[in-house]
């Protein structure tokens, strides 16, 4: 990240002598200031929504965090106390699904793009891999839906697995490609000097170069779908006790934050809040792990 | 893109041992039709999204034609589905975002690409960019229990006694409302404008600022006359982006819009969203019409965001490829 290196000096000295030039100078310069000041207030308020954010969040949801919030099932309605033990192990299960679809799928068409695609197919597959990113974590829900639920006619761990997994496939295969490509030419020219074919050089070479970004790739986009809660409503649903198998509704950390959070009880407020505070914690824990940790040395592509 | 232009095959005759490399090519053209076939997946898979909203919407379709678009009343009971106060909402509380986090966003990326040192330029686009990452569900639990109390106890009686004589600021403030949903949302778009702004910003060549340097403008005006102009195509790709993601956003508009379905001018009143009203009934969708009626709205969501996006992202391929073919 290089920044400009800009000089300003050379307009103090201004060789007009004319009163209203100057005024217009010193007008001129004083909007300047103004107006540059003006973008750092922005960026400010900007970075102190986020700490405000964080804090209220910490402060409220580590007054109501507690080992029974881990542990023990939600408590009956109307009874205070209660955990969320089978919505962190609802996540835990919808994420295996989503990772069993959205990383191959991510992973090996990142591999295409970055060392087969071809340049029409290529930008076809890019183009759509992006627009597919775009498209609203709902909609993606309502296709999970039609394509699962209505035909086993339940909702189920699988279903909200499926959508989550389909959202997974373009952040992963997005990063995949920039990191592939991030791999020096010459170390894939030097494998094939030596005589492995393409798939070797690949397989042997390139991924192994590249495997810290690709964890990286995986990472971010486990991030993403854990937070996710519109896709979950009508697939995976919600469920007030354990979920058996792939087949039955189950409940999940996102959803419960939404349940507990419009409800009018007072004992679920306190939890949804400690809810929320695990759950960012995971997602910004994993966000830093991927961005500084795994991915050091080579540039997150965004 | 840089892959190496050596096609699966081209290198047969080169090698010494013709059945070698047969070998060798034919194992190639099976890795990469294995991975062409998943990465093919990926246009199936939004083909097949596009498909099953378009089928399962159309008995709604038939039924209401475009009437869909601009009837006002939804009633599940007697069967009768016009989405006009779902488009209004969703409309209104994107361009609040929008009104309100251009402006800001635009502002802090011009002070991240041109002014700010570049490790704090760094550090603080990583801080956006967690900003970014935080779930939008978390996003309506702050905004429940801080921004629906701070709109009804503050600023909507602010605005109230303020700008009270125009219709956009009339009626009982609940707290849940049009304006606390586009302030939401103004929070959540925000980091995207910004990350894309930046970039584009930073594409752009030194000379541009140099010349407009000596020819004597202020430091502001070599940004705001030459430099934002310059990027302009690659920040109105930002703009989409933010747009579109705020467009389809569902969890946080639904807690603190008010669930309403009604037309209102007032922007302190509730009201209801597209997203927010999928979320609420589709599970509960009794009846083939009333599901119809729903994925209907689910494909004009789709349709909406789909042809933003691939507009902001044309835009943005373009400046930053011009931007980077620039020395």
């Amino acid at each position: 990240m290089s920044h400009p290196p800009i000089n300003t000096s050379p307009i103090s000295h201004p060789p007009v002598s004319h009163p209203t030039m100057t005024h217009r100078l010193r007008w001129r310069k004083a909007v300047s200031v103004v107006m540059l000041s003006l973008t750092g207030l922005c960026a400010l308020l900007i970075i102190s929504i986020l700490f405000f954010i964080l804090g209220y969040l910490v402060w409220n949801g580590g007054k109501s965090l507690n080992w029974d919030f881990f542990t023990k099932l939600p408590a009956p309605v109307g009874e205070a106390g209660g955990g969320m033990a089978n919505a962190i192990v609802g996540t835990l299960k919808l994420l295996l699904i989503a990772s069993l679809i959205g990383i191959p799928i991510g992973v090996i068409g990142g591999i295409y793009l970055s060392e087969y695609g071809g340049r029409v197919f290529g930008f076809i597959v890019r183009y759509t891999t992006d627009l597919l990113n775009g498209v609203p974590s709902i909609v993606v829900g309502i296709f999970a839906y039609s394509l699962i639920v209505l035909h086993t006619k339940h909702f189920s761990t699988l279903a909200g697995g499926f959508a989550l997994g389909v959202m997974m496939i373009p952040i992963t295969l997005r990063s995949t490609e920039d990191f592939l490509l991030a791999v020096p030419r010459n170390l894939r020219e030097g494998a094939m000097a030596l005589g492995a074919s393409k798939w070797k050089t690949i397989t042997s070479v390139v991924i192994p170069a590249a495997y810290r970004g690709i964890l990286t790739a995986v990472l971010l986009a486990l991030a993403r779908v854990s937070g996710e809660t519109a896709p979950l409503l009508f697939t995976a649903f919600s469920n007030r006790y354990w979920s058996p198998g792939w087949n039955q509704p189950t409940a999940s950390l996102p959803v419960m934050i939404y349940t507990y959070a419009i409800a009018p009880y007072e004992d679920w407020h306190r939890q949804a809040w400690a809810a929320g505070v695990v759950l960012l914690g995971l997602v910004l824990a994993a966000n830093i792990i991927a961005r500084t940790v795994l991915s050091r040395g080579i540039a997150v592509p965004r | 893109m840089a892959t190496i232009p050596i096609a699966p095959g081209s290198a047969g005759p080169a090698l010494a041992s013709r059945s070698l490399a047969r070998r060798l090519v034919s194992g190639d053209q099976v890795a990469h039709l294995f991975t062409l076939i998943f990465a093919a997946s990926v246009i199936l898979i939004t083909s097949l999204l596009f498909y099953e909203l378009w089928i399962n919407s159309a008995l709604s379709r038939a039924k209401f034609g475009w009437a869909f678009f601009y009837t006002q009343n939804w009633d599940p009971i007697f069967e009768q589905f016009g989405a006009r106060p779902f488009i209004y909402g969703t409309v209104v509380t994107s361009a609040l975002a929008l009104l309100i986090a251009v402006p800001f966003g635009l502002g802090a990326a011009i002070f991240l690409a041109e002014l700010a040192p570049a490790k704090i330029s760094d550090a603080l686009t990583f801080v956006i960019e967690l900003l970014a990452a935080v779930p939008s569900v978390i996003y309506g639990l702050l905004g429940i229990f801080l921004v629906v109390p701070f709109v009804r106890e503050i600023l909507g009686p602010a605005l109230k006694k303020t700008f009270g004589f125009t219709p956009l600021f009339t009626g009982p403030v609940y707290g849940v409302s049009y304006l606390t949903a586009g302030l939401v949302l103004a929070i959540m778009v925000a980091p995207y404008i910004i990350s894309v702004s930046r970039e584009v910003l930073m594409a752009v060549p030194n000379d541009q600022r140099e010349a407009a340097l000596s020819l004597g403008s202020t430091r502001w005006e070599a940004t705001w006359k030459v430099v934002v102009p310059y990027a302009r195509t690659g920040i109105l790709g930002s703009i989409f982006l933010a747009l579109a993601r705020a467009l389809g956003e569902t969890m946080a508009v639904t807690m603190v819009i008010g669930n309403v379905p009604k037309v209102d001018l007032s922007l302190l009143a509730p009201g209801y969203t597209i997203a927010a009203v999928i979320a609420n009934e589709f599970s509960e969708a009794a009846g083939n019409l009333y599901f119809s009626a729903l994925v209907e709205l689910g494909l004009v969501l789709f349709l909406l965001t789909f042809i933003l996006n691939g507009l902001a992202r044309l835009l943005i391929y373009a400046t930053t490829q011009r931007g980077a073919a620039t020395p």
